[in-house]
């Protein structure tokens, strides 16, 4: 920015490309001094898509999302929009809308001058941009505050004007970084579905950072679950819930009890298994043999307190309509989360089992 | 038995009445800061009011007719504003720039305090300084002719560009972390969020940055302004204090202590307090043209 006051104007920046482009990242690496936070990344989206980069914090999905606006460097890689490189063009040439989690709405700017900077920056001309701009805000419902500054809006409405000042240039690619991290529960559901709406209005390309497996499985066509600056898997929300790949993506996705056991014997697809002190049938895509070490996994919902499986100690036990859902300690120690069709009590001894099916096995003890 | 007696309505203490209306006894905590401000501020001031208003000799404005009749003595305020906006100007003006540079560093504290050296080394020094690098003899004049950019020694010192260096030299620092502060105060997410939108580097600082400045930028005008205003010992050594940096401090110290006329003294200072305070009310009034509000993307 020190050239800031030196500069030339600036040239107006290319039209977007036409959506119908598939963005194309190879290879991205972003180095900050000796840490990496992307270590080789690789991902096709197909125009249209909306895709969620989902990950705990840290692992680098924010990272690739500002390499992709141009906002970081990139140490290694390409990206492609359709036949055209991008990954050296600055920002403000590659035409890419921006939602950010701190909306970053102009504080000195009305909701319709926000909107409308994009346009500006485009010379749009002024009847066709006042048009465009009353389109981006009714697609919002925002058309009654379009007068009003962001100090003077709620945090659900500055966040739509967010997204229409990023979707009112009609950008190839929609970026949003954690856009509903900073709402409150409720508007947080409203503004899935608002955003889900939107993306199927104007059909361009969405690329959703979140860290909320539930945001991602609810709003995505396709999620990359991200960890240490790499990929884990990719898949349709149902894959991922289904048959997550890694212990840790199981662990995302939702899979909250985690047994360390030892096959005892196998045959066709079916394995005994034995942890925690207690023997479990399970179903097993991957060969395993007895004496293999293993990892069992099971979401609270599909642990039911009944007749077999592992005993263990209610620690917590909630109410939340319809069913009990608690916490409990088998007798090595492992936590388990489980669901219970009956009221159950702390201290009370409880037996947890799950249908063959409902348990992931992955190979080894787990980290 | 403990009945209220009727028809009279149930006593409320007094404390009890105070408090509720935020007066308790913390607010005597105030009570200090209020008595040094009475004694060194409020009670010199109407003190040097008074005085000014009781000349030697004459009606009670005499001593203010005296200073605006005498052409020497009233173009000491022209002298002065001459000195003090262009150079608070120019420091601003320096300082916007490298600030924006600055807050990009890791490395703040390090120039932070290679800044503010000037400030606590004092004018006097850098006065003296200035005197002798800026001479006929010093480095840079030497330099200048020996690169054979000029062929005789450029008069530096001694007049308006003596002072007028010298001014910047030390209004410098003040501005530039007054500057700092601001710049660093806008999220950077808002510049991220223009960039995304199609601006460029310079529409980026014209559109977003500047409009979310100028407030600052008028305190900040405001502050370094008063100060410069007041410049004494530069004017002196390395002016012309009976020509052109004939300032109105100077003319205030002449009268009070040369001529030992307190009352002219009095009225010359209060002169200079009206014009600080036109000009700041000019610059704060300017300020309210503009956005005020906080300078977040957020909800703050």
């Amino acid at each position: 920015m020190t050239m800031t006051m030196a500069s030339t104007r600036d040239a107006p920046p290319p039209r977007p490309a036409p959506s119908g482009e598939a963005l194309r990242l190879a290879g991205l690496r972003r180095d900050f001094g000796g840490f990496q936070a992307l270590k080789g990344l690789d991902l096709e989206i197909r125009p249209g898509e909306f895709v969620a980069l989902l990950g705990p914090s840290g692992c680098g999905k924010t990272t690739a999302l500002n390499c992709i606006a141009g906002l970081q460097p990139l140490s290694a890689g390409t990206i492609s929009l359709g036949d055209r490189r991008i990954d050296e063009l600055p920002p403000e040439r590659r035409g890419f809308g921006m939602v950010f989690q701190s909306y970053a709405l102009f504080p000195h700017m009305n909701a319709r001058r926000n909107v409308g900077f994009g346009l500006a920056m485009q010379r749009v001309p002024r009847r066709e941009a006042e048009k465009r701009i009353d389109e981006a805000l009714a697609l919002v419902r925002l058309s009654a505050q379009a007068d009003k500054l962001p100090g003077q809006m709620s945090g659900g409405q500055q966040q739509r004007v967010a997204i229409a000042r990023a979707i009112v240039i009609r950008p190839p690619v929609v970026l949003m970084d954690e856009p509903l991290s900073n709402l409150d529960a409720k508007l947080r559901l409203e503004m899935r579905a608002e955003i889900r709406r939107i993306h199927e209005a104007i059909g361009s390309t969405t690329i959703y950072v979140t860290h909320d497996q539930d945001e991602a499985l609810s709003m995505a066509d396709r999620i990359v679950v991200m960890r240490d600056g790499l990929i884990r898997q990719t898949g349709t929300p149902e894959e991922l819930y289904e048959r997550p790949a890694h212990a840790d993506v199981a662990e995302f996705m939702g899979y909250r009890s985690k047994l360390a056991g030892r096959v005892v014997s196998a045959s066709n697809g079916r394995a005994s298994v034995e942890a925690c002190g207690a023997r479990l049938e399970v179903s097993v895509r991957a060969p395993v043999s007895p004496g293999d070490p293993v990892t069992l996994m099971v979401r609270p919902e599909d642990l039911v307190a009944g007749t077999s499986g592992v005993v263990a100690t209610v620690r917590i036990s909630e109410y939340r309509g319809r069913a009990f859902f608690g916490a409990a300690q088998a007798i090595d120690g492992t936590e388990l989360f489980f669901r219970s069709d009956r009221p159950v009590s702390t201290g009370e001894r409880v037996t947890l089992g799950a249908r063959p099916d409902q348990i992931l096995v992955f190979a080894g003890s787990g980290a | 038995m403990t009945a209220v007696p009727a028809g009279r309505p149930t006593a409320v203490p007094l404390r009890v009445r105070l408090a509720a209306r935020g007066i308790d006894g913390t607010t005597m905590l105030v009570v200090p800061a209020l008595l040094a401000i009475v004694a060194l501020f409020v009670y010199p001031f109407v003190y040097g009011l008074v005085l000014s208003l009781q000349p030697k000799v004459g009606p009670f404005t005499a001593s203010y007719r005296t200073f605006f009749s005498d052409p020497f003595l009233r173009e000491t305020v022209w002298n002065t504003l001459v000195l003090a906006i262009p150079t608070t100007l120019l420091n601003i003006l320096l300082a916007v720039p490298i600030a924006f540079r600055v807050r990009l560093m890791s490395n703040q504290r390090l120039l932070t305090t290679i800044l503010v050296l000037p400030v606590t080394l004092g004018t006097v020094l850098v006065a003296q300084g200035l005197l002798t690098y800026l001479g006929p003899q010093g480095w840079f004049n030497r330099t200048l002719l020996a690169l054979h950019v000029i062929g005789a020694p450029l008069k530096l010192t001694n007049n308006y560009w003596g002072v007028f260096a010298s001014l910047v030299i030390t209004g410098f620092p003040f501005t530039f972390l007054l500057t700092l502060s601001y710049v660093s105060g806008i999220d950077p997410a808002l510049e991220h969020a223009a960039a995304t939108l199609g601006a460029g580097a310079a529409r980026r600082f014209g559109r977003i940055f500047l409009p979310l400045l100028v407030p600052g930028l008028a305190v900040t005008f405001c502050l370094s302004f008063v100060q410069a205003f007041a410049v004494f010992p530069s004017a002196v050594l390395l002016g012309a204090p009976a020509g052109s940096t004939h300032v109105i401090s100077i003319a205030a110290y002449q009268a009070a202590f040369e001529r030992y006329d307190a009352s002219l003294g009095s009225a010359i200072a209060m002169v200079m307090g009206a014009v600080q305070l036109v000009v700041v009310l000019l610059a704060l009034g300017a300020r309210s043209l503009f956005y005020r509000g906080p300078v977040g993307g957020t909800k703050g």
